[in-house]
């Protein structure tokens, strides 16, 4: 199943890619259609030309933008097509118990942007759904918004950055949404560690400074 | 039929030995004693409930506090949803840390005497999250004067609980159980 999906060559294009991608062009750098679901990726930079596009064309109408979200792909050495055996051998470790659990390894980053910011697009008109996807690398998690297209990526937006630390520029009120203003550090990226607590209330009593359960 | 069942309850004879606030200014007279039974005896049959409801537990307190379960059996069915007016809060669902510091606001605009209900794994433990965002537990924040076990529990299980509280409210020995870390008696720090 996986296998399938990370295949590097891109299947044959629905219906609806075609459509895209005689829309877009050079723009989508690549494109998959996979049971049902069409993704395309484009470059970050373009982001904004190829929302208006998406949204404008009267064959795509993609009026709605139901989710933005991301995903960190951080140790995966070539970025999303091959994660599998890697992550099984990790599991597999900390399966073993809670001693092995420390020479657990991340494998070396690989050449590829360690993010992706990922678009749910959805047509009211013609009820077709699109997954946009942008590679937006570590060292500069920055991302043209697309509030100016859907006003609604606000709190989507403001969303992804709180717990990614992906920052949207040019949106008009980028601030945490979900967490304190007072916490640090974007908690679903990998290397948060889990169970890192930022208490904004101070805990007391007689369970407060009881060790975490192990697993 | 509320004088006949004080006179019911005050015929009995295995009462505790007080040693309270009362009992002591009244010399630990038979008047002192008895009133104090039946205050506590009104006290346990008029909850006046605060559902602090975060999450799914609260289908269940919904549940329990509708008209099969019947919550009013137990003196306890009238909501108020202001803390000023209630004496006892039920906190149901998983409490964030962004959370905790309007719970523990929520414990201390209660007046007194007040009392605590954990309902539900989430609120006494932390329940299936295990993580960065969650209290493990509302004891970390305010002190817990009954934890009703299960995910969710089921209406069953609350009425049980509530019945055991209500036990523990009558023989309550100490004059404010209600104060400090677990009825220590110590403050809550800020
Ligand atoms: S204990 Fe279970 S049912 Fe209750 S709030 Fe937590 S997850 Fe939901």
């Amino acid at each position: 199943m996986h296998d399938d999906e990370n295949q590097a060559t891109p299947g044959e294009p629905s219906p609806l890619l075609r459509k895209v991608l005689a829309r877009l062009g050079q723009q989508v750098l690549e494109h998959r259609a996979w049971r049902g679901d069409d993704r395309i990726h484009v470059d970050r930079r373009q982001i904004v030309e190829v929302c208006l596009a998406l949204r404008d064309d009267p064959e795509l109408c993609f009026d709605l933008l139901v989710d933005v979200t991301a995903v960190d792909y951080m140790g995966q050495p070539d970025g999303f097509r091959r994660p599998v055996e890697i992550w099984d051998r990790n599991r597999a470790m900390v399966r073993r118990g809670p001693l092995s659990r420390h020479q657990v390894a991340m494998p070396e980053r690989g050449p590829l942007p360690r993010f992706a910011v990922v678009y749910h697009l959805l047509s009211t008109r013609f009820f077709h759904r699109l997954r946009l996807k942008c590679r937006v690398p570590e060292d500069d998690p920055t991302l043209p918004t697309v509030t100016t297209v859907w006003p609604g990526a606000n709190w989507l937006e403001r969303e992804t950055y709180d717990l990614y630390g992906i920052r949207f520029q040019g949106h008009p009120d980028l601030r945490r949404i979900y967490l304190d203003e007072s916490f640090v550090g974007h908690p679903l990226r990998k290397d948060y560690g889990k169970r890192d607590e930022q208490p904004v209330q101070p805990l007391h009593g007689p369970a407060a400074n009881e060790p975490r359960r192990p697993h | 039929m509320a004088n006949h069942r004080i006179a019911a309850y005050l015929t009995r004879s295995d009462r505790r030995q007080t040693t309270t606030d009362e009992s002591a200014a009244f010399g630990g007279s038979f008047v002192a004693t008895r009133l104090r039974d039946a205050v506590q005896w009104a006290r346990k049959y008029s909850f006046f409930p605060y559902p602090f409801v975060t999450a799914c537990c609260g289908m269940e307190y919904f549940s329990t506090a509708g008209p099969r379960y019947d919550i009013d059996r137990f003196g306890a069915a009238l909501p108020r949803f202001t803390p000023r007016q209630a004496d006892l809060v039920f906190v149901v669902g998983t409490i964030t840390h962004r959370l905790a510091p309007i719970l523990r606001r929520v414990y201390d605009q209660m007046a007194e005497p007040k009392w605590v209900v954990s309902f539900g794994a989430c609120t006494s433990s932390g329940g299936p999250y295990d993580n960065y965002a969650v209290v493990q537990g509302i004891d970390r924040i305010i002190p817990v004067h009954l934890y009703i076990p299960g995910c969710p529990p089921r209406p069953e299980a609350v009425l049980d609980g509530l019945i055991k509280l209500q036990a523990r409210v009558q023989h309550e020995s100490r004059a404010t159980p209600w104060k400090g870390i677990h009825g220590s008696g110590r403050p809550l720090p800020d």
